[in-house]
């Protein structure tokens, strides 16, 4: 005999209980502790904080630890947070140029003044296993301090006019798209913000369509310069600016061809890319996705996923996306009902009629 | 660390209630708004708990369903998360509710005034599947321009004989907007017609807000040679006997053996107390 289903409630608070002793694990070890991770797992900090769309390392860390290791829900859970939050005011635009710079490379100049600088980069790695880590060795010295100020690779070819000039303060005030829906046709302000908070693995693959050819931008990757940068409000009641921290970012600037077109002369055009933290992956995907969706205001052909704004802002945010595919686990048994009575009078008609084919390729027979 | 009454902060109601206030002056149109992150996954029910959020009193009594019914985990977690966020008091009668907050179902038991009716909405826009640029189906509203959707209607009748769409059917709301109803099944569509209740629509993902007010004209599409028509089962209710609300299909054994019941559990128990008593 059926018995209509009840109990949610009860089911819900067991399954937080095995949740919670799931994510703990083995209570013999001990629990990690926050300054462990923020210290020792600071590139995954790094992509909650950036998708999570809120500079903050502790509770960036607080959210990995929580969401045991999930990328995604640790991200979900730091913008859950941050949407409860008051807004007292918004920075001044950050000035990358004056980046105290830990790595910068170009892959456009074999050197450049201030030089190409490494800094700490799994790139030459070979990805060996360390089956015995050991305490590192202590960091050499360097034998001469980094430029203070380093001067962005772009400017440099800006200065011979090869590249497309933004003059600084030529952007409308961009708006939050936290605050307010997007809405489409969007600005290239509104689609960095975008761009910002979309999930890594998306942007990747769309980045990595372009250079197969769906959207080929012959992009160089003209400066990635990774380092610590200040942070300046000027509140309203002081009237001048005043520094209130500084935060780690990696930026990318591709540079890319342009045949010319719409009233612009062939030259150098440029794709953007910003990350909070060590994001290198991140920023470079963003600068390929930023160019291909130029394609409007450069005039040129858009027929690829990376290039129909549409396609690209709506489906980036990982928070929207993982809800919505996920939400397929959630009852549907009203509309599957729905579809069943519908499929069955299909069904009854079929057998009513067997030798009747569909009204409309009736004609053809 | 404590939590604003209901959840959002004052400053993010008062854009959800202005954002509601367009929507119920311009009925059935779909208003963009700020929709916020909220501590649910989209898709599961933000934008109808940020309209909720935004309409509760300590005095009111929330009613939350799910395919019908209050016992379903998302239904018992929404409830959960407004008992603890805003301390309201609950209920599971319909009769008893100011405000329910529903996915894919509109209670058996008529609404009246005063209560208002929110519904979770996963896609706002009733010709998405048809149009999916949203530039594109902006302005197609603009003009008021529904060939498509007929066309497609038209295709179903050709290809099957009647219209093949049994859910979120969609409706044309005070003779102007092609809306969707929401993954409702159409069975339910005749209640939003002059409902004396306010129906209000979140969807919190697609960031857009709309409105059917009480008493508004709501016509479900359909040709005059084709009529609009709902589901009707040659079963009843095998819990109350029902024979007249929408019912659920349960599997009860191995051997696929099935049983009919109603979606509405707080109907269908309404009915077996009143028959036991």
């Amino acid at each position: 005999m059926y018995v209509a289903v009840k109990g949610g409630e009860q089911a819900i608070a067991r399954s937080l209980e095995l949740l919670a002793e799931a994510r703990r694990g083995d209570p013999a070890l001990p629990e990690l502790e926050l300054a462990q991770i923020r210290e020792q797992l600071r590139l995954g900090v790094a992509r909650v904080m950036q998708e999570g769309s809120l500079y903050d390392e502790e509770l960036a860390a607080l959210a990995m630890r929580q969401a045991a290791g999930d990328m995604l829900e640790a991200i979900f859970l730091l913008r859950a947070y941050r949407t409860t939050l008051p807004r007292f005011g918004y920075s001044l635009p950050l000035d990358t140029s004056s980046m105290r710079v830990r790595r910068r490379v170009s892959g456009t100049f074999k050197d450049i003044p201030g030089g190409q600088v490494l800094g700490p980069t799994y790139d030459y790695t070979q990805r060996l296993l360390d089956f015995d880590p050991t305490a590192p060795a202590a960091v050499t010295p360097a034998t001469a301090p980094l430029p203070s100020q380093m001067p962005r690779v772009l400017d440099l070819l800006d200065a011979e006019a090869l590249i497309e000039r933004f003059a600084p303060g030529d952007d409308a005030e961009p708006f939050d798209l936290t605050r307010e829906p997007l809405s489409f046709p969007a600005d290239r302000a509104t689609r960095l913000q975008n761009l910002a908070r979309g999930d890594e693995g998306f942007l990747l693959g769309m980045a990595y369509s372009t250079q197969r050819g769906y959207a080929e931008s012959h992009p160089f990757a003209g400066e990635i310069r990774m380092g610590e940068v200040d942070v300046l409000v000027c509140p309203e009641e002081l009237g001048f600016a005043i520094e209130i921290g500084s935060i780690t970012l990696t930026e990318c600037q591709m540079i890319n061809q342009f045949q010319g077109g719409n009233g612009v002369p062939p030259q150098f055009t440029r794709g953007y890319g910003l990350s909070m933290g060590e994001g290198e992956r991140k920023a470079m995907s963003m600068a390929l996705v930023d160019r291909a969706l130029r394609c409007d205001e450069l005039g040129e052909a858009s027929y690829a996923p990376a290039q129909n704004q549409e396609f690209v802002l709506s489906h980036s945010d990982s928070v929207e996306a993982s809800g919505f595919v996920q939400h397929l686990k959630l009852p549907h048994y009203v509309d599957f009902q729905a579809e069943l009575s519908l499929l069955r009078t299909l069904a009854a008609q079929q057998s009513a009629t067997p030798n009747e084919q569909p009204l409309s390729t009736a004609g053809e027979q | 660390m404590n939590y604003n009454f209901a959840f959002l902060d004052e400053d993010t109601k008062r854009m959800l209630r202005r954002a509601l206030l367009k929507a119920v002056a311009i009925p059935g149109y779909q208003v963009p708004f700020g929709s916020r992150e909220m501590p649910l996954p989209y898709g599961w029910g933000t934008g109808g708990i940020q309209v909720t959020a935004a309409l509760l009193g300590p005095d009111d009594v929330l009613k939350v369903i799910d395919q019908g019914a209050d016992d379903t985990t998302n239904a018992v977690n929404i409830r959960r998360f407004f008992a603890r966020v805003a301390g309201v008091a609950t209920t599971e009668h319909t009769a008893d509710a100011t405000l329910i907050q529903t996915r894919h179902r509109i209670p058996e038991t008529s609404l009246r005034e005063n209560q208002i009716l929110v519904f979770q909405v996963p896609e706002p826009e009733p010709l998405r599947t048809l149009e999916p640029r949203e530039a594109e189906t902006r302005s197609l509203h603009a003009l008021a321009d529904y060939g498509l959707m007929h066309v497609k209607l038209y295709e179903d009748i050709a290809q099957y004989g009647h219209i093949a769409t049994s859910y979120d059917y969609p409706v044309l709301v005070d003779g102007r907007y092609l809306t969707s109803p929401s993954p409702i099944p159409k069975f339910d569509n005749p209640k939003l017609d002059q409902s004396p209740a306010l129906m209000l629509f979140g969807a919190g993902r697609e960031k857009r807000l709309y409105a059917i007010p009480p008493y508004t004209r709501v016509e479900s599409l359909a040709f005059e040679d084709h009529p609009f028509e709902i589901q009707r089962w040659e079963q009843q209710c095998e819990l109350c006997g029902a024979g007249e609300s929408y019912l659920d299909e349960v599997i009860v054994d191995d051997h696929g053996k099935r049983m009919f019941v109603c979606s509405d559990t707080d109907f269908c128990g309404q009915r077996r107390a009143e028959a036991s008593a």
